[in-house]
């Protein structure tokens, strides 16, 4: 494989990492912004939770590995991004930290307002995240204010001290030059999808009054999810894509909007099952075609086309990535093995007779 | 570099950003040790029960499984923001290393976190959806997980200490990846895996000593927790002498590979043969003001060469050396912190290792009654080994600087160059008040499942029906 494909197979590796963090974690987010609206007693916030019981810090792991395997394969990328994203990505993290202890504590004492306050962590936890990633990712493919600034630093090299300069690409935006329209938009879309996809997932894995519940609530935000990516995908269309895998990006938009629309019809007539794989679908081909209109940008400059960062500047080595490649194509299959095996394990619905009456 | 421009801010950015990223790996690594050791001693309880079937040891791997758990999920939460600083805060650091140093991380996050992150769901969940073999599995596979885990951050780590296995870019302004196998077997990562790993058996052993030792004062559960006694304070003493052993080839690995550092635990200003050892100085530790100490003649050659005539270099030397080999400029860390943390490192470490000692030796006869205060220190001496795990950190981290990658690239032109002060003492102010919450509410708990003791387990638990959950939110 030549230094080129294996850059942009490593794009892909990234994108499929992201991908699959927000088609696991996505769902997640919903049953935790579902709290408030399905949750009407103390053992109905339970059933919501133990859906996600045993499988939502491993939905986690995905960001970790994504931002993992993104600072060893495009550093420039991961160093550009995150110190730029500053404050959001500070307040994801937050989010994620109040979201994982809530869940780990809140049954720990029977109190009322301690469960109240780690059933809001939860809410919030779970909306946040699901919000700005969103508009992360929207400001990613609209580009943003990056300029080249000189850097230098002095390092013996084999017995010499030498000076060495580099360019580097600085975000020169605030926390306020994210939060435009686009990015809004997109940062809405994200939210209202993820709530789908949660409440999707509510149905499909509890019975009874609250799976009604779910499925209806679903119908309901969905139609605002699917206005709202049309809209959103549609401008990233006509104002975002660069050109080079405009079609591949215009069909997987079209799939996302067809699958959408296809999963709330199955979700309506009770098929949650293929309803819930149409959502994973969605969700697939709908930041699949973000990627695709990034392509082969990482992160467009607004000021200087000279100071984008592309696939190609932004990336590590030919030797870092083709030992990369092997790691990933000797893990990626078992992680999903196994990972799969998990869900599988705990396919079984879960009823409010599962909530054991005593128990605290 | 700091820019013309805001040459202030750059200084606050730098400053704040060098106190949040200490402040959460100190936090960090408050809960990543019991979780290594932890894991491995309830992996052991569970197999003790699997291959008896002796009900008291499933007690013991619930209750220890418990305190696990609590604790695990701290660990996982407090990780994700040690990953996003790298590029938060230090991104010239990421650029210039990103080609070597995302290697071992990235590894870390597919070979072992995944796995980890995976059986731990498997392992609480599964007790009535697993078979006893397979769910015994799941727990040994977490152990290979967990300590993988730390092996892939050690070897990441030890390249900020002896950077190997790169080459520089002159053109890109970057170390480049040239051979993993030496980032990966780097002397220091070879050395300091398993001194981390012994030095967090010590303290989980020392943790489920005083669980044990709080039940026991009080005559609650006493057969179980006579067993879990005996058994923390053996973990503890064998992960207590692994320690010495451990802490001595990591020693050797040091003096080889850091200098500097070895001179500065020491506040050895000028190389000596048959170098002492002050085990207690008062005044300042400079050479200068020295009033009083007491020293242990040749111990300091003989930790740094294992002779007891060995040269060892001194600060002043080694100084002179870096200033001729990078440029002028101070290259010692901060002396009074690194020679305090050396010291307070070793001395907590053996503390605990003597509380084990004593404590087999009290109880080495069944029906041994004890008095009060001996409860008391083995209910209270669990911290020490926590608190030497924790200065040794610091001795290892701050004993780097003014490096962030020895010898390759400095702190001060590691730091982001688009932040500014304001976002980093924001962010800085959120994760202490979150931190701080956190300790506060993650303590009651440890405390209160500690202080519960070991259920008793009961028929419908063991052939429990299979739709039900045994954890509930």
């Amino acid at each position: 494989m030549n230094y080129e494909t294996l850059q942009n197979v490593w794009f892909l590796v990234v994108g499929f990492l992201f991908i699959g963090y927000f088609v696991l974690d996505g769902f997640d987010f919903g049953v935790g912004m579902a709290l408030p609206f399905l949750g009407k007693d103390d053992t109905d916030r339970r059933v919501l939770i133990n859906t996600i019981g045993p499988v939502w810090d491993l939905n986690e792991t995905w960001v970790i590995v994504a931002g993992a395997a993104l600072f060893a394969s495009f550093p420039e990328w991961y160093a550009t991004l995150f110190s730029g994203f500053y404050l959001p990505l500070l307040l994801i993290l937050a989010a994620l930290i109040a979201r994982g202890v809530a869940f780990e504590y809140r049954s720990k004492n029977t109190s009322v307002t301690w469960r109240k306050t780690f059933d809001w962590m939860i809410v919030v936890g779970s909306a946040l995240p699901a919000l700005l990633w969103g508009v992360a990712f929207a400001n990613i493919v609209q580009g943003v204010p990056v300029e080249l600034r000189s850097v230098s630093h002095s390092v013996n090299v084999s017995g010499t001290l030498q000076t060495l300069t580099s360019q580097d690409h600085i975000y020169t935006g605030t926390l306020f030059t994210l939060l435009n329209p686009y990015g809004l938009l997109g940062g809405l879309v994200t939210l209202t999808l993820f709530f789908t996809h949660g409440l999707i997932f509510i149905s499909l894995k509890t019975d009874g009054d609250i799976k009604l519940r779910a499925r209806a609530l679903a119908t309901r935000v969905g139609i605002i999810a699917t206005a709202l990516a049309a809209a959103f995908l549609l401008w990233t269309l006509i104002a975002h894509a660069s050109g080079q895998l405009f079609v591949f990006g215009l069909i997987l938009s079209l799939i996302a909007a067809v699958s959408l629309i296809a999963a709330l019809w199955f979700n309506h007539i009770g098929r949650e099952g293929v309803s819930f794989a149409l959502m994973v679908l969605t969700i697939v081909t709908a930041v699949g075609s973000l990627f695709a209109a990034l392509f082969p940008n990482v992160l467009p400059s607004t000021l200087d086309v000279n100071a984008s960062l592309t696939i190609a500047n932004a990336s590590s080595t030919e030797g870092t990535l083709t030992l990369m490649s092997w790691v990933a194509v000797v893990m990626l299959p078992l992680v999903l093995l196994y990972q799969g095996w998990t869900y599988w394990v705990f396919r079984k619905r879960i009823t409010r007779a599962n909530i054991p009456a005593g128990a605290h | 570099m700091p820019h013309a421009s805001g040459l202030m801010t750059d200084l606050s950015a730098l400053d704040l950003s060098r106190w949040q990223f200490g402040l959460t790996t100190v936090y960090h690594f408050l809960f990543v040790p019991l979780t290594i050791g932890m894991v491995l001693l309830v992996a052991i309880l569970q197999t003790t029960w699997v291959r008896t079937n002796n009900d008291k040891y499933l007690k013991l791997t619930k209750l220890f499984g418990k305190i696990f758990l609590i604790n695990f999920a701290m660990g996982v939460v407090t990780g994700i923001v040690q990953e996003f600083q790298f590029g938060m805060n230090w991104s010239d650091y990421s650029r210039f290393v990103g080609d070597v140093f995302g290697a071992p991380l990235a590894m870390e996050g597919l070979i072992a976190f995944f796995f980890e992150a995976t059986f731990i769901g498997l392992w609480i969940f599964g007790w009535d959806r697993l078979s006893k073999k397979v769910h015994l599995a799941t727990i040994w596979v977490t152990v290979f997980g967990v300590w993988a885990s730390a092996y892939f951050i050690l070897a990441a780590n030890a390249f900020m200490q002896n950077p190997v296995g790169f080459s520089i870019n002159t053109e890109k302004n970057r170390a480049e990846l040239t051979n993993i196998g030496s980032v990966l077997t780097n002397v220091v990562a070879l050395n300091q895996f398993p001194h981390t790993i012994v030095a967090s058996i010590m303290f989980a052993g020392a943790v489920i000593a005083s669980i044990s030792a709080y039940h026991l004062k009080r005559g609650q559960h006493v057969g179980d927790m006579r067993t879990s006694l005996r058994f923390g304070l053996w973990a503890s003493l064998v992960g207590g002498v692994g320690t010495v052993v451990t802490g001595d080839g990591l020693g050797l690995a040091m003096v080889q590979t850091q200098p500097m550092k070895m001179a500065a635990a020491e506040a050895l200003y000028n190389t000596t043969k048959n170098a002492s050892f002050s085990i207690f100085t008062l005044g300042t530790p400079d050479g200068h003001s020295e009033l009083f100490s007491i020293r242990i003649p040749d111990l300091l050659s003989f930790l740094s060469t294992h002779t007891l005539s060995g040269q060892v270099e001194g600060i002043n030397d080694l100084n002179a050396q870096y200033q001729t080999l990078y440029g002028p400029g101070d290259y010692n860390p901060v002396i009074w912190i690194t020679y305090w943390a050396f010291r307070w490192m070793i001395g907590l470490g053996m503390l605990s290792a003597l509380v084990a000692v004593v404590g087999l030796w009290l109880t080495r006869k069944q029906e041994a009654k004890l008095p009060k205060w001996a409860w008391n220190v083995a209910i209270w001496s669990a911290p020490l080994s926590l608190i030497a795990i924790s200065v040794g950190w610091l001795f290892t981290e701050m004993g780097r600087q003014p490096w962030i990658v020895f010898k390759l690239m400095k702190t001060a032109d590691a730091v982001s160059p688009g932040i500014n002060g304001v976002d980093v003492l924001i962010s800085l102010i959120v994760f202490t008040l979150i931190y701080g919450a956190l300790a506060v509410v993650e303590f009651k708990l440890l405390l209160n499942a500690a202080q519960t003791g070991p259920a008793e387990i009961s028929a419908a638990d063991e052939d429990a029906d299979a739709e039900q959950l045994t954890v509930a939110y």
